[in-house]
């Protein structure tokens, strides 16, 4: 699957698509590694998985068609007053609840910061370098082509 | 805005349970049956119009209630349904105070009855064995249900709604975590 790079138009609530976005690409080992230790929190949609429809436009400005089905698990929780929610590729609901609970936990001003610094920053870095790297993999089998032209 | 609560533990099997009492509720009209116990629905939403909401309601059915704006908070998130604005283009209508006139709402039409709306009224209690005297489908003689804080002039409107069959609105009367239902061919006399 292609992964896209965020949006770039900016937006209210870049930010928190931002760490969603995140969090959605980062297995539940990995965030579980740097969580630390979290208040309990109340499942209000418990982690379920069905089927989205991707939809797709053919050339940027082409009419909307049906790309396909993907899995997505969906998990939606309250951290005091705060709802979380996660949408994550695949079936590990374990992530989706993970996924949800930091996201609640984020939208408080008190832990952003400390939160940010020890699991969306480490995790975003090496969603990157993972990135880099295939990047890199794929342009060493670049080919050039040229086109010679006889001007007379 | 008060947080939200969960809804059913069980998604499946809880709205599988609740939709049972439902349909033990239609087809023996005026029967009380037990649905939504365990839900924790915000004010003033009691337990079972929650529960038959749940159920019931989804992205193909139009709300409209006047229940506030953390109960349609909560179902929206919880059913994902739409809400509108005037009560005669929803399929649920659901009532804690004083319900909108019976005519008012979507009755369907006699090719496509089945599109008529169902009421979802709030009253204070419901009990059997006295009141109200119901006749009709679903009854072998005649069932009698109380009811406690029935809007005004009920049984005259209720009497209209029956008169336009196969057209009309069926009613699901809630106190609490029991309801019963009316469906439009029940017939009600004062008890």
């Amino acid at each position: 699957m292609t992964r896209n790079a965020p949006h770039p138009m900016p937006d209210p609530l870049g930010e928190r698509r931002a760490w969603m976005a995140v969090l959605a690409r980062a297995g539940a080992d990995d965030i579980a590694v740097l969580l630390p230790a979290m208040p309990a929190h109340e499942r209000l949609r418990a982690p379920e998985t069905g089927l989205v429809m991707v939809r797709g436009r053919a050339g940027g400005d082409g009419a909307a068609f049906n790309l396909g089905e993907m899995t997505v698990t969906r998990c939606a929780v309250r951290l005091g007053d705060a709802v979380g929610h996660a949408y994550v590729a695949g079936r590990d609901k374990r992530q989706a609840e993970l996924a949800a609970l930091v996201d609640a936990a984020l939208q408080d001003p008190a832990r952003r910061d400390a939160l940010m610094e020890a699991v969306i920053a480490p995790l975003a870095a090496r969603q990157q370098a993972a990135r880099d790297a295939e990047a890199r993999r794929a342009a060493a089998t670049r080919v050039e082509f040229f086109t010679l032209a006889t001007m007379r | 805005m008060t947080p939200l609560s969960p809804g059913f533990a069980d998604p499946v099997l809880d709205a599988q349970a609740c939709f049972r009492a439902v349909l033990e509720a239609m087809s023996r009209p005026g029967r009380v049956v037990v649905a939504g116990a365990a839900l924790r629905p915000p004010a003033p939403l009691c337990r079972a119009a929650a529960a038959v909401l749940l159920t019931l309601a989804d992205a193909d059915t139009p709300l409209w209630s006047d229940a506030g704006a953390n109960a349609e908070a909560w179902l929206r998130f919880h059913c994902g349904a739409a809400f509108v604005t005037a009560p005669d283009h929803a399929a649920f209508v659901l009532a804690t105070g004083t319900p909108p006139a019976l005519d008012a709402l979507q009755p369907g039409s006699e090719e496509q009855p089945q599109r008529g709306a169902t009421l979802v009224v709030q009253v204070a209690s419901l009990g059997a064995g006295h009141g109200w005297r119901l006749t009709g489908p679903g009854i072998e003689h005649e069932h009698r249900l109380a009811v406690t804080g029935a809007p005004g002039g009920f049984l005259a409107a209720w009497a209209m709604n029956r008169a336009r069959f196969p057209r009309g609105v069926d009613v699901v009367l809630c106190a609490e975590d029991r309801l019963a239902a009316l469906p439009r061919t029940v017939a009600i006399q004062e008890g």
